[in-house]
C-alpha cells in the first residue's frame, strides 16, 4: 500500500550567551576541565535560587523573529520534574506553559511551508559518560539556555525533513543566536514520524526517534523508519508509540521506551522566577536588531552571485556578513574566492574561525579590479590575509612584500617592450608575427614578462606589443 | 539589646551567651554550638573597638541561626540527616548583613527536618523543650530559635515562617517573632520549603530590636529575583487606629484563654480609643486545605535535589542508581517529610493538576483579595496565632491532621503575602505564654512593630 508520511521536529538550539541561563558562570565549556564551569546554583545547592540572564531572553526575541514567530509580551518558567544525575535540581526550569515564542513558520527549499507551534526558553542538562561499572557526571552544561522549537506536523518526505532542519540551522546562525556547532551539539533534533495511508484523513501512530545531530542522519532517520513502519503495517502490524534511538553506524532506529510507561513530569509553575513581562517597545527594539537572514540575502544578492554559489556561501553566515560587508562591486568577485579558494583550502575550518575585515578584503578586490594583481596573484594574496602570520597587515602591503603587484604603466612597460624587441633572440619572432603567425605574441609577452620579474600586467604587454609590432 | 562598646566587651557577651547555652543545654535547642568561631570574632570586634575603629549597629551581639541558614560555620543540615556531613560554601545574604554589622552567631538551633513541623518533634535530633515547662513542645518549625531567646541566652534568632513556623513558637514562648512581608528579606541561603511563602524573620525580646533587624536584614538581593524594592528603610509606622477581629476566629476549637486574652487586648484598645472592627472573611476557611496542596507540592518539587548524588547523606548499599535514589531518600527523610512530598507528588500529578494544586491556587487568590477587602475596613487585625498554648510532647506526633490545624490561623497570611507579628499577651493560669497575633498588609511591617508598642 502506499502511505504518506507526517513528521513534526523538535529541536533545541544552544544559545551563545556569555553566562548561563540561570547563573553568571561561564557559558562556553569548550576546552574547559568537566564540572569547572559550574555554580553553586547549577550544582543545586540547598538554598540556591535561579537568576534570570536577560541576554537569553533577547536571543529568543531574534530567534523567534528569525522564525516569523509571535513573541509572547507575558511568559514564564515551569518546573519539570524527573530524578537523574545530569538534573542536580531534580527538575529542569522550561516553559511548559506560557512560551516566549509563539506561532510562525519557517519555508523550505521545496516551496513547502512548516508551521512553527512554538518555542520556549529552558536550561540543558548535564553530560553523563557511562563506564561498565560507573558513570561520570559534568555539569559544564547544566542551564546552558537552550530554546526548544517545535514544529506543526507540517513535513511529509525525508527530504522535507532534512531541508526543515538545515533552514533552522541556517537561521539560527544567521540570527546571531548560536555557535551552530552539530558536532558538538549546539543542535539537536527529535523527529517524530508517523505514516498513513493515502487518502486517510487520520494520522497513524507515530514513533520519536530523539537526539539526532546532523542534517543527513534527520534524512536517514526518517527514511528508515517510513519504511519500518510501512513494513510493519503491511504486515498487518501496529506500529507502536516509543521513543526510539538512532545509530549512524548501523542505519536503523531501535526502540527505547514505550510512552505508556511515560514519566509523568509533574509540572508547576517556578515560585523563584517571577513572569517575565516585556514591553512592545523593547519586543520591537529587540527585533530590530535582527541580522540580514538567507531570504534577504537572496534577494539583495540576486543576478550578483549565481545561485549555486549562493547556496554554498548560506552555509557560512560569517562569509556571507563579510559580503553584506563589502561594496557591491567586489561582491562578485570575493563571493568567487570565498567558494572556490578559500573553501578549498585545507585549513579553512580554522581560517573562518577569524575572518579579514572587510576592509582588507575590499582592498584586495580593488587591486584586482585595477589590474594591480593578476587573478593569480589575487588568489595568493587572498588566503595570505587568513594566514595568521600575515594577520592584519592588508592586501597591499602582503601583494608588495611579495613582489606580486603588476606593473601597470604604461611609459614604464613600453621600456621594457623596447628592450625586449631589441634583444637579438625576439627577432625571428616579431618577423613571424609580421609574416601573419599570431600565436608567437606569447612567446614575446613571456619574454617581456620575465624582464619585468613577473610584474607586468600581461594584458597590457601585450596591447603594446600588438601596436609596436604593427 | 546589649551591643558590645569600650566597657562591655564582645567577648563578654559571647561567653556569657555560651555558658546559658550549656547551662539549658537538656532543651536540646542548638544543633551545633559555634563556641571557637564566635569567640574568635568577638575578639576581632573588641580589638577594633579598643582601636577606636568604627563597629556595627550590631557590634559583639550573640544570636543564634536556624539550622536552615546556609554558613560555613557548622554543618547545614536543616535537622535533616538526608544533610548529615553537608558543610555549605555559601553564607545566607540575611546571615552576611548581620554579620557585617558585627553581630556573632553562637550556634545553629533545632527545628523540625526542613522545617516540617509545629512543634520541632520531627527534627532528626529530637525535640526541643519548651522554655515554661519542659514536658511541652517549643512549637515550630523554628522552636529552638524562640526557646534561645526565651531563655535569654542569646539577644535575636533568626527564623523562617512558611506557614507560621516563627509566629507559633514565638507564641508558646512568650518572645515576639516577626512573619515579614513575603520578599522583604533575602530568600539566598535558607534551605527552601515552599518558595512562594518562605519568610525570612527574627524572634526578639523587643519590638525595637525587631525594628533594628529588619532595617539591617531587608532589602532587595540580586540573588533572590521575588525580594521586593527596598522600602523597610523608607517607610514611615502609620498611626493604628481601627482594628479588625475575625469573627470566625472566635468559636469553641480555640482556647478560653486565647480568646479571653483577645477580648482584654480589645479592651485596652478600645479605652486607648482605638475603633475594634468586625470582620467576615469566608474565604479563610479555604486557607489551610489551600496551604496543605501548594506547600506540599512546592516542597516535593524543593527536596528533588535531595537524592545522594552530589553531598550529604547518600545510603550506603546501594547496587545501583535506580536503588540509590530512594534507599537515600527513603533512610534521609524524616517520615513528614515523606508525607509531604507524596501529598505534593500526587496533587501535581498528570490528571490532578486542575483539580486540586490549580483550585489551591484560585482559592489563594480569594484569599489575598479577602485580605486587600478587609484592610480597607481597617488597619490592622488582632487574632490569635494557634487555637491552644504549647501542647504536650508526644501529644500530636501521631495525627498529623491535628498538627495541620495547629496552622490555621498562621497560614492564611503566608498565603497572602501579608506580614504577621507574635506578641505576647499573658499567660494561661498554668503559666503558659499566650501569643497573639498582629495582621497588617503587604509593606506594614514597620507599622505593627511600632503598634506592638502600644500593646505591651
Amino acid at each position: 500500500m502506499k502511505y504518506i508520511p507526517t513528521i513534526g521536529i523538535e529541536c533545541h538550539v544552544q544559545l551563545c550567551t556569555k553566562t548561563k541561563l540561570f547563573s553568571e558562570v561561564d557559558n562556553d565549556a569548550r576546552g574547559k576541565e568537566p564540572n569547572s564551569c559550574v555554580s553553586p546554583v547549577d550544582y543545586a545547592l540547598p538554598g540556591m535560587l535561579p537568576r534570570l540572564n536577560g541576554e537569553a531572553i533577547r536571543l529568543a526575541i531574534l530567534a523567534g523573529r528569525a522564525m516569523n514567530c509571535k513573541i509572547n509580551a507575558s511568559s514564564r518558567f515551569d518546573r519539570k520534574h524527573y530524578f537523574y544525575p545530569d538534573s542536580p535540581k531534580g527538575f529542569q526550569i522550561t516553559q511548559f506553559y506560557h512560551p516566549i515564542i509563539g506561532e510562525g513558520y519557517v519555508d523550505l527549499p521545496s516551496g513547502n511551508r512548516v508551521r512553527i507551534e512554538h518555542a520556549h526558553l529552558e536550561g540543558d542538562a548535564g553530560k553523563l559518560t557511562h563506564f561498565d561499572t560507573y558513570s561520570l557526571v559534568d555539569l559544564n552544561r547544566v542551564d546552558t539556555p537552550l530554546i526548544e522549537i517545535v514544529s506543526m506536523p507540517d513535513i511529509h518526505s525525508a527530504k522535507d525533513a532534512h531541508d526543515y532542519c538545515k533552514a533552522l540551522w541556517r537561521l539560527m546562525c544567521f540570527a546571531g543566536v548560536t555557535n551552530g556547532d552539530l558536532y558538538n551539539g549546539n543542535m539537536r533534533f527529535d523527529v517524530n514520524v508517523s505514516i498513513a495511508p493515502e487518502g486517510s484523513d487520520k494520522l497513524g501512530t507515530r514513533a520519536e526517534v530523539k537526539n539526532l545531530n546532523s542534517f543527513r542522519s534527520v534524512e536517514r532517520a526518517v527514511e528508515y523508519e517510513i519504511k519500518r513502519q510501512s513494513k510493519l503495517l503491511d504486515a498487518g502490524e501496529k506500529v507502536v508509540q516509543e521513543t526510539r534511538g538512532w545509530s549512524d553506524a548501523t542505519g536503523e532506529t531501535t526502540g527505547q521506551r514505550s510512552k505508556e510507561e511515560a514519566k509523568d513530569y509533574r509540572y508547576m509553575p517556578e515560585p523563584d522566577i517571577p513572569p517575565i513581562n516585556l514591553t512592545q517597545e523593547f519586543i520591537d527594539a529587540e527585533s530590530a536588531k535582527l541580522p540580514l537572514m538567507p531570504k534577504d540575502y537572496r534577494e539583495k544578492f540576486a543576478g550578483i552571485i549565481a545561485d549555486d554559489t549562493l547556496e554554498v556561501l548560506l552555509d557560512y553566515p560569517s562569509l556571507m556578513g563579510k559580503l553584506g560587508e563589502v561594496d557591491t562591486r567586489y561582491v562578485k568577485n570575493l563571493s568567487n574566492l570565498f567558494a572556490s579558494v578559500l573553501l578549498a583550502e585545507e585549513k579553512s575550518a580554522e581560517y573562518l574561525n577569524d575572518l579579514p575585515t572587510a576592509m582588507e578584503l575590499s582592498e584586495l578586490c580593488e587591486m584586482n579590479d585595477k589590474k594591480e594583481l593578476s587573478s593569480t596573484a589575487t588568489k595568493e594574496v587572498f588566503l595570505r590575509l587568513f594566514d595568521p602570520q600575515m594577520k592584519g597587515r592588508g592586501a597591499k602591503n602582503i601583494a608588495k612584500e611579495l613582489g606580486l603587484i603588476q606593473e601597470n604603466d604604461l611609459g614604464a612597460l613600453e621600456a621594457i617592450v623596447d628592450t625586449v624587441l631589441a634583444k637579438p633572440e625576439t627577432k625571428k619572432a616579431q618577423e613571424d608575427y609580421r609574416n601573419g603567425e599570431m600565436k608567437v605574441i606569447g612567446f614575446l609577452v613571456g619574454q617581456v614578462m620575465k624582464e619585468s620579474h613577473g610584474k607586468a600586467n600581461p594584458s597590457a604587454v601585450q596591447e603594446i606589443l600588438k601596436k609596436k609590432l604593427a | 539589646m546589649k551591643i558590645a562598646n569600650k566597657t562591655v566587651t564582645a567577648t563578654q557577651l559571647v561567653k556569657d551567651a555560651l555558658d546559658k547555652a550549656k547551662h539549658f543545654a537538656d532543651y536540646n535547642i542548638f544543633t551545633y554550638v559555634n563556641e571557637e568561631g564566635a569567640l574568635k570574632k568577638a575578639a576581632e570586634i573588641d580589638a577594633k573597638i579598643a582601636r577606636g575603629e568604627e563597629v556595627g549597629r550590631l557590634a559583639g551581639v550573640p544570636f543564634a541561626m536556624k539550622d536552615n541558614f546556609l554558613s560555613p560555620e557548622g554543618e547545614t543540615t536543616a535537622s535533616a540527616h538526608i544533610l548529615e556531613g553537608f558543610t555549605s560554601p555559601i553564607t545566607a545574604t540575611a546571615i552576611e548583613k548581620l554579620e557585617k554589622e558585627g553581630a556573632i552567631m553562637i550556634g545553629r538551633t533545632n527545628m523540625d527536618a526542613f522545617a516540617h513541623g509545629s512543634s520541632t518533634e520531627n527534627s532528626y535530633f529530637g525535640p526541643t523543650l519548651n522554655s515554661h515547662d519542659r514536658e511541652r513542645v517549643s512549637g515550630g518549625s523554628s522552636g529552638g530559635s524562640a526557646v534561645a531567646v526565651a531563655l535569654d541566652i542569646v539577644e535575636f534568632a533568626t527564623g523562617t515562617d512558611t506557614g507560621g513556623s516563627i509566629r507559633q513558637p514565638a507564641s508558646f514562648n512568650g518572645v515576639y517573632g516577626l512573619k515579614p512581608t513575603y520578599g522583604t528579606i533575602s530568600r539566598y541561603g535558607v534551605v527552601a520549603m515552599a518558595s512562594s511563602t518562605d519568610c525570612v524573620g527574627f524572634f526578639t525580646k523587643t519590638p525595637d530590636d525587631m525594628n533594628l533587624l529588619m532595617e539591617v536584614a531587608s532589602g532587595q538581593d540580586p540573588k533572590d529575583l521575588t525580594t521586593l524594592p527596598d522600602y523597610y528603610n523608607e517607610s514611615e509606622a502609620k498611626k493604628v487606629k481601627k482594628i479588625g477581629i475575625i469573627k470566625d476566629f472566635d468559636n469553641e476549637s480555640v482556647d478560653a484563654e486565647i480568646r479571653q486574652a483577645l477580648k482584654t487586648k480589645c479592651e485596652d484598645l478600645k479605652a486607648k480609643g482605638c475603633e475594634i472592627v468586625e470582620l467576615e472573611m469566608p474565604a479563610l476557611k479555604y486557607a489551610l486545605a489551600a496551604y496543605y496542596i501548594i506547600v506540599p507540592a512546592e516542597i516535593a518539587s524543593n527536596l528533588s535535589r535531595y537524592d545522594g548524588v552530589r553531598y550529604g547523606f547518600r545510603s550506603e548499599d546501594s547496587a545501583n542508581l535506580e536503588d540509590l535514589y530512594p534507599n537515600t531518600r527513603s533512610e534521609g527523610f524524616m517520615p513528614e517529610n515523606k508525607r509531604r512530598i507524596m501529598i505534593g507528588n500526587f496533587v501535581l500529578s498528570s490528571g490532578f493538576y486542575d483539580a486540586y494544586f490549580l483550585k489551591a491556587a484560585k482559592a489563594r487568590t480569594l484569599i489575598v483579595n479577602e485580605y486587600l477587602e478587609a484592610f480597607s475596613k481597617c488597619d490592622a487585625i488582632l487574632t490569635p496565632v494557634a487555637p491552644n498554648p504549647a501542647f504536650k510532647l508526644g501529644e500530636k506526633v501521631n495525627d498529623p491532621v491535628s498538627m495541620y490545624l495547629e496552622d490555621v490561623m498562621s497560614v492564611p497570611l503566608n498565603l497572602a503575602g501579608v506580614p504577621g507579628l507574635t506578641i505576647p499577651a499573658g499567660e494561661t493560669a498554668s503559666g503558659l505564654p499566650i501569643g497573639l497575633q498582629l495582621v497588617g498588609p503587604r509593606r506594614s511591617d514597620k507599622t505593627l512593630i511600632e503598634f506592638s508598642k502600644e500593646l505591651m
